[in-house]
């Protein structure tokens, strides 16, 4: 026992927090930084008989083809356009619903409108996209019903690219709202209650309250969460765009987002090397946002910073 | 008095209308597709999706579970990826959450951007994917589903920052005592962070319940796909569950059921989850409002 005590251990505790760590670590250098050696790959033309090393070089060949294509303009466009409303509607809806809910006085209710709102965010886009067909479907669907009804003609919304970024969004807000509601709701339970208590004092009334004493004290994390959503703003959900089009060709104007791009090009085109190319631009791209945005982030609260 | 009591429970009334109708449209589409289940198929080609069917029928499910094997092994492979990966990215994530929370490690600055750098910047999908199909070979087995996505650096932080708030006292007693570094990690750190991981582990099983993504990138072999992945194809190509060809043999074509069945097989899929998951719903809302997961 004495030995044991006093003794220094085989491994020194250094060594052990490292052994602890190790493995994990390298699944990252495995999966993580490999990849990122592998974007070589879009400086060539990629031959799977000659492999990563063997293929030709072709310098910036790939990058300036896609840049000089049509694809480019559009799946950016397209990107920037989606997100852009997304970040919009998806924070309006989300403030609106946690600050209607928060003037909720049965505690019961508010559970049971929380518990139904975050329930499609348990859903895998792939189900999501079952539902959008159960509604949107040309002849049978929910929408084009509706429409008949009314005795309008029925549309057939797998073709008629202009309607999607308002569906895409619709998909969106209802698959979010629940979840993104929530950060806002915690943090108006935190907004001190006095300050509510002087504007009923002040005879403010209830759209009053919400502009002068909800909005003011928790307008830094709604900043907060915008700046760290535009930081990811060229990186486009794959499922929700893939999925709840059902990848139809006759969409791409409006639905092709730099993810579908890429994927497509790789495994429908199987151009390699031009879809890595995008991929890096990508990366590159968003990499700079973050940092940017969040350096605005640290200016404004250095606690909600990434880093 | 009264008055105020009166106007602020018209308020009340509103309100929960208001929220009565953003719950019934949030549940519309689930109800939907239930409802889509159970008509008979010509009703359905004759009225189109409706929410009340006039007629009732459970023929898509006796179609789609004529031959369940396709489903079965749809729900085997999601259930043991789902719950592999659970519990070994939960474990590999704490063990690397620990020594970034545990002060006197060197290496920790190093490990901390090691891990940050690769939320700045990544290879994207080609390298990836080359590195998976044509270097280590994973297609078409079980290790794709798992490996690939076993760790998220931001869940490390997360647990980082709540093993961080352990007082370090706890350690420092436990080493003078002679335990070693694994001791400590498996005997205090774990049954500590027990809120922490079980957040964590609840995310990483429901992400890998709904994962879609692998099975169509790497898997070709028809018993190793997903459920998720499955009905994805089964959206296109109804025939997929119906290798039963006595079924259709004896069975009017014209009535067959597949818009129906379509969605019969969305409720397969999609029902259990979700009457799985609300029930923990306060570990979804803690792992959003944990807080800072500064790096």
């Amino acid at each position: 026992m004495e030995k044991k005590k006093r003794g220094k251990p085989i491994l020194s505790k250094n060594l052990q927090l490292w052994m602890l760590c190790i493995i994990p670590l390298l699944q990252i250098f495995i999966f993580a930084y490999i990849p990122m050696g592998g974007l070589v790959i879009a400086f060539k033309d990629y031959n799977y008989s000659k492999g990563i090393f063997g293929s030709d070089w072709v310098g910036f060949d790939n990058f300036s083809v896609f840049l000089k294509s049509a694809d480019f303009i559009r799946t950016t466009w397209n990107t920037l356009y989606m997100n852009f409303l997304f970040i919009i509607f998806g924070t309006v809806a989300a403030l609106l619903v946690a600050i209607l809910l928060f003037s909720i006085k049965s505690r019961n209710a508010t559970k049971v409108y929380q518990t139904t709102m975050i329930m499609p965010y348990f859903l895998s886009w792939v189900v999501v996209s079952y539902m959008a067909y159960a509604i949107l479907h040309p002849s049978y669907g929910v929408l084009n019903g509706i429409l008949a009804s009314f005795g309008l003609e029925k549309v057939d919304w797998y073709s008629k690219p202009d309607a999607w970024p308002a569906i895409l969004t619709v998909c969106y807000i209802w698959k979010h709202v629940g979840m993104d509601s929530i950060i806002y709701y915690a943090a108006l339970m935190g907004v001190d209650s006095s300050l509510y208590e002087a504007a009923d004092l002040d005879g403010a009334n209830a759209v009053q309250k919400t502009f002068y004493v909800t909005l003011p004290t928790i307008s830094g994390l709604i900043i907060i969460m915008t700046i760290l959503k535009i930081g990811g703003i060229m990186r486009a959900d794959f499922g929700l765009f893939y999925q709840i089009s059902r990848d139809a060709g006759a969409l791409y104007s409006k639905t092709d987002v730099i993810d579908t791009y890429i994927f497509r090009t790789m495994r429908v085109i199987g151009d390699m090397g031009l879809s890595s190319a995008v991929g890096f631009m990508q990366s590159v791209v968003g990499c700079i946002l973050v940092i940017v945005t969040n350096g605005i982030v640290s200016k404004i609260d250095s606690e909600k910073s990434l880093f | 008095m009264i008055k105020i009591n009166k106007r602020n429970s018209t308020k009340q009334i509103i309100l929960n209308l208001f929220f009565t109708v953003i719950c019934a449209l949030i549940a519309y589409p689930f109800v939907l597709m239930v409802m889509a289940s159970i008509t008979p198929e010509n009703e359905l080609a004759l009225s189109g999706y409706k929410l009340i069917p006039k007629a009732f029928s459970l023929e898509a499910y006796r179609y789609v579970l004529s031959d369940p094997m396709a489903v079965l092994n749809g729900y085997k492979v999601t259930a043991i990826t789902s719950v592999a990966t659970m519990v070994l990215s939960v474990l590999c994530m704490a063990a690397t959450a620990y020594p970034l929370a545990r002060s006197g490690f060197k290496g920790k600055k190093f490990v901390s951007f090691y891990l940050f750098f690769t939320m700045l910047f990544s290879g994207g999908l080609v390298p990836s994917y080359i590195l998976i199909t044509q270097y280590l070979k994973l297609t078409d087995t079980y290790w794709v589903h798992i490996l690939p996505s076993l760790m998220n650096v931001w869940y490390i932080f997360m647990m980082r920052t709540f093993m961080q708030d352990i007082p370090g006292e706890i350690f420092e007693s436990a080493e003078i005592d002679g335990a070693s570094e694994f001791l400590i990690f498996f005997r205090i750190v774990i049954p500590l962070a027990k809120p922490v991981m079980a957040t964590i582990a609840l995310f990483m099983f429901l992400g890998k319940w709904n994962d879609w993504m692998t099975s169509m990138l790497y898997i070709n072999d028809q018993n190793l796909i997903s459920l998720q992945y499955l009905l994805q194809r089964v959206l296109k190509e109804i025939q997929l569950v119906l290798q039963n060809q006595n079924y259709v043999s004896n069975v009017d074509l014209t009535t067959l059921p597949s818009e129906t069945a379509r969605m019969a097989m969305a409720i397969i899929v999609a029902g259990p989850a979700l009457f799985v998951f609300p029930f923990f719903q306060k570990y979804f809302v803690k792992g959003l409002t944990v807080g800072s997961v500064k790096g």
